[in-house]
C-alpha cells in the first residue's frame, strides 16, 4: 500500500497562496484591461498561467534581505516581494504613483526597499547583474542569496553563459531560475534551443543544476525552499530549470498566438492551471469549499478593482520631471 | 608634490580611494597575476588581495555587468578594459544598463562605478586595439566621460570620479602613460569633472583638445608662438558633463578655434564641440571653427600608415592657417 501522503504546509498557508495566487491572476487581468483602455502603453507581459512559480520563489527567501532580479515579466515578482500593488499598477500605467514615478513602466518595475532590482528588457542582459549583487553580498561576507529570473529566450544569450562561469568559478550565492514557459516571445523552445533539457545549461560550469514543476505552487514551494536553503548554506551558485507555461500571449499587443502554438495544445495545458489545482487541493484537505473560495474570489476582483482606482487617481509627471533623475547629482543637458 | 608617470598616477589614485574606502575593488582582466597590461595595477594584488583585485575571464560584457549588479549593491567597482576597444563587447551593459539605472528606477539605484583603460592608438595595434572609446560614451545620457592629459588630472579626476555615485568613463590614452608630471599627492586631492583646463592661455586663437591631443596641441602652440602667435589652449578634460564656459569664454577671447581630437573625424566627440561653438559664439568668430581629426580608416598596421592616422602638431598648424 502507497504511503499517505505528509502534508507540511498549513491550512492557512495553502489559503495564502491561494489568495495570492488569484491576486496576481486578477491583477494582470486588470492590467490586460487597462491596456485595452489605453490607459497603460508599450509593451506589457503578464505571468498569468505561472502564478505558482513566483509563490513558490517568494515564500523562500527573506523578502526584503535577499536579492531579486527578473526580465520584462515582472509584475508578479514586486507583488508578491510586498511592494504596493497600487503603485505597481501605477507605474503601469505612467503615473507618479508608481516606484519610479512612470518612468520604467510594466517592464522595469524596481523596489529597492523590499529587494527587487529589476524589472529589465534586454533578454539575458540583467543576468549578470544578478552576479553581481551574489558577488557584493559574498563580498561583504553577508548570507543573501539572489533570485536571478529568466526566461527560457534568455538562456541562450551569450552573456548568460559568461555569467554562469563566472558564478561557478567564484561560488556566488546566487540562484538562476529559467521560467520555461516554452516559447521565447513566439519562437518555440524546439525552434530556438539545441537542447530543449535547458536545467543541464548550469553543468558545465560545475553548478548543481536540476528541472523541477512550477505548476504546482506547494511542490514549487518545497522545492524553492530546498534551493534556496541549499545555497544560503553552500554559498555556491544553482542552476534550477522550472517548467511552466505562459496562458496569454508573450504580451499584451500578442493577440494572435495561433502563429506558435495551437488551440488543442492550450487545451492541455490550460488543464494545468496552478489555480484550479491548488482549489483542488483546498477541497481535498477540507480546508475550503468552493462557495468560499468563489466568495474570495469576488473579494480579490473588488480589492483589483479599487487599486486600479487609485491608480488611476495618481497624475502624470509634470514635464520637468523629464530631466531627473538621469544622474543623482546633475541636470543633463537641457533642450531640444 | 611629486614628479609622477600617468600610469603611476592612476595606479597611486587606485591604492588611496582602496585604502579609504573598504567597498571599493578593481576588477578585470590580468590585472592581478599579470599585474594588467599597462602595468597599472602592478602590485595591487599584493597589497588587497584577490577579493579585492579580481582577475576574470576574457569576457568583458559578462564582468562588466557583473561589477554593475555590485555597484547597485552599494559596492564601488573600477573595472579595467585591458583597452577600452574591448569595451565594445560590454557596450549593451554599460549603455543599456548602468547608463540608465538611476533613471529608469526614478533614483531608487545609483551605480557608482568607474570603466577605465586605454583608449586611442599606442604603438602598431591596428584596427581592433586603437578605437577611441569616449565620443561613443560621451554620448550616452547617464554616463560621466573624462579623458584626463595629464598625470596630475589623471590623479584629481580619478578620485572623482571613484566617489562618485554614477558610472564613469575614464579614459587613457596609451601614449601618455610613460609622460610625467607633477602631481598633488595629497590623498583628497580631487578634481572636479565638468571644469575644462587652461593648459596654455593666449590671445589670438583657441586650440580645443582632450587627452594626448592636448599634448599635440601644447607643441602646435609652441610652433605658433616663434611665429608670432599666441595660441591658447584649453585641455577639456571632462567631456560629459562639458565645460561650455571655459570652451566659449576662451573662442570669446581669441576669436578663432581649432578643435582637435584623435577619434575619427567623422561624427567624433570633437565634432559635438564644434557644433557648439558655432551654435554659441557665431558672432564671436573671425572665422569658421577649424577641427583635425583621425581620418576615417580602421587603424592600420604599418607605423607609417598609422602615423598618418592620428594627428599631429603639423595637422594642426595647418587647420590654423586655414583659418586665415
Amino acid at each position: 500500500m502507497a504511503k499517505p501522503a505528509v502534508h507540511t504546509e498549513s491550512a492557512a498557508e495553502i489559503e495564502q497562496y491561494f489568495r495570492e495566487m488569484l491576486f496576481i491572476r486578477h491583477f494582470e487581468e486588470k492590467c490586460n484591461f487597462a491596456y485595452r483602455q489605453g490607459k497603460a502603453g508599450g509593451y506589457l507581459h503578464v505571468y498569468i498561467g505561472m502564478e505558482a512559480l513566483a509563490i513558490g520563489w517568494m515564500h523562500s527567501i527573506r523578502k526584503g534581505h535577499d536579492y531579486v532580479i527578473t526580465a520584462y515579466r515582472d509584475h508578479a515578482h514586486a507583488l508578491l516581494l510586498g511592494t504596493d500593488p497600487v503603485a505597481v499598477m501605477a507605474e503601469i500605467c505612467g503615473r507618479v504613483a508608481g516606484p519610479s514615478r512612470g518612468k520604467g513602466g510594466s517592464m522595469h518595475l524596481y523596489d529597492k526597499a523590499h529587494g527587487l532590482y529589476g524589472g529589465w528588457g534586454i533578454v539575458g542582459g540583467h543576468i549578470p547583474l544578478g552576479g553581481g549583487l551574489a558577488f557584493a553580498a559574498k563580498y561583504r561576507g553577508e548570507d543573501r542569496v539572489t533570485l536571478n529570473f529568466m526566461g527560457d529566450g534568455a538562456s541562450n544569450q551569450g552573456v548568460v553563459f559568461e555569467t554562469l562561469n563566472m558564478a561557478g568559478l567564484w561560488d556566488l550565492p546566487c540562484i538562476f531560475i529559467v521560467e520555461n514557459n516554452e516559447v521565447a516571445m513566439g519562437t518555440r523552445l524546439e525552434y530556438h534551443a539545441a537542447d530543449t533539457e535547458l536545467w543541464k545549461r548550469g553543468l558545465p560550469f560545475d553548478i548543481k543544476s536540476e528541472r523541477i514543476d512550477g505548476m504546482d505552487a506547494l511542490q514549487m514551494k518545497k522545492d524553492a525552499q530546498r534551493i534556496v536553503d541549499w545555497v544560503r548554506e553552500n554559498q555556491k551558485p544553482y542552476f534550477v530549470e522550472v517548467m511552466s507555461y505562459r496562458f496569454a500571449g508573450h504580451g499584451a499587443a500578442d493577440n494572435d498566438r495561433s502563429l506558435y502554438r495551437s488551440k488543442d495544445e492550450e487545451d492541455i495545458n490550460f488543464k494545468r492551471d496552478p489555480i484550479a489545482r491548488i482549489e483542488m487541493e483546498l477541497e481535498r484537505r477540507n480546508i475550503m469549499n468552493r462557495e468560499k473560495m468563489e466568495a474570495i474570489e469576488a473579494e480579490i476582483v473588488a480589492q483589483v478593482d479599487e487599486i486600479y482606482e487609485k491608480a488611476m487617481a495618481s497624475p502624470h509627471p509634470v514635464p520637468e520631471e523629464v530631466y531627473e533623475n538621469v544622474y543623482s547629482d546633475m541636470e543633463p543637458e537641457v533642450g531640444h | 608634490m611629486a614628479v609622477m608617470s600617468y600610469r603611476d598616477a592612476v595606479r597611486q589614485s587606485i591604492i588611496d580611494e582602496m585604502e579609504r574606502d573598504q567597498e571599493v575593488f578593481m576588477m578585470g582582466e590580468d590585472i592581478g597575476r599579470y599585474k594588467g597590461t599597462f602595468r597599472v595595477s602592478e602590485g595591487l594584488l599584493e597589497k588587497f588581495g584577490e577579493k579585492r583585485v579580481v582577475d576574470t575571464p576574457i569576457t568583458e560584457c559578462g564582468f562588466t555587468g557583473i561589477a554593475i549588479g555590485a555597484a547597485m549593491a552599494g559596492l564601488r567597482p573600477i573595472v579595467e578594459m585591458m583597452t577600452m576597444s574591448f569595451s565594445i563587447l560590454a557596450l549593451d551593459q554599460i549603455i543599456n544598463h548602468a547608463a540608465k539605472i538611476h533613471y529608469m528606477t526614478g533614483g531608487q539605484i545609483t551605480v557608482p562605478m568607474v570603466v577605465r583603460g586605454p583608449s586611442g592608438a599606442a604603438n602598431q595595434l591596428s584596427a581592433q586595439h586603437s578605437h577611441s572609446m569616449e565620443g561613443w560614451y560621451a554620448h550616452v545620457p547617464g554616463l560621466k566621460v573624462v579623458a584626463p592629459a595629464t598625470a596630475d588630472c589623471a590623479s584629481g579626476l580619478l578620485k572623482t570620479a571613484i566617489r562618485d555615485n554614477n558610472p564613469v568613463i575614464f579614459v587613457e590614452n596609451p601614449g601618455l602613460y610613460a609622460t610625467k608630471a607633477e602631481v598633488n599627492e595629497d590623498k583628497d586631492y580631487t578634481i572636479p569633472f565638468g571644469k575644462a583646463r587652461v593648459a596654455k592661455e593666449g590671445k589670438d586663437l583657441s586650440l580645443i583638445a582632450y587627452s594626448r591631443m592636448v599634448h599635440v596641441c601644447m607643441k602646435a602652440a609652441e610652433e605658433l608662438e616663434s611665429r608670432g602667435i599666441s595660441a591658447e589652449v584649453i585641455d577639456v578634460r571632462s567631456l560629459l558633463p562639458l565645460d561650455t564656459e571655459t570652451i566659449f569664454g576662451s573662442v570669446r577671447k581669441t576669436h578663432r578655434a581649432v578643435v582637435v581630437y584623435e577619434d575619427w573625424r567623422s561624427g567624433a566627440f570633437g565634432a559635438e564641440i564644434h557644433a557648439r561653438i558655432n551654435e554659441n559664439c557665431f558672432d564671436d568668430l573671425d572665422a569658421p571653427v577649424g577641427r583635425v581629426g583621425g581620418l576615417n580608416v580602421p587603424m592600420p598596421y604599418s607605423r607609417i600608415l598609422e602615423l598618418q592616422c592620428i594627428p599631429n602638431e603639423k595637422d594642426v598648424l595647418a587647420a590654423v592657417e586655414k583659418l586665415g
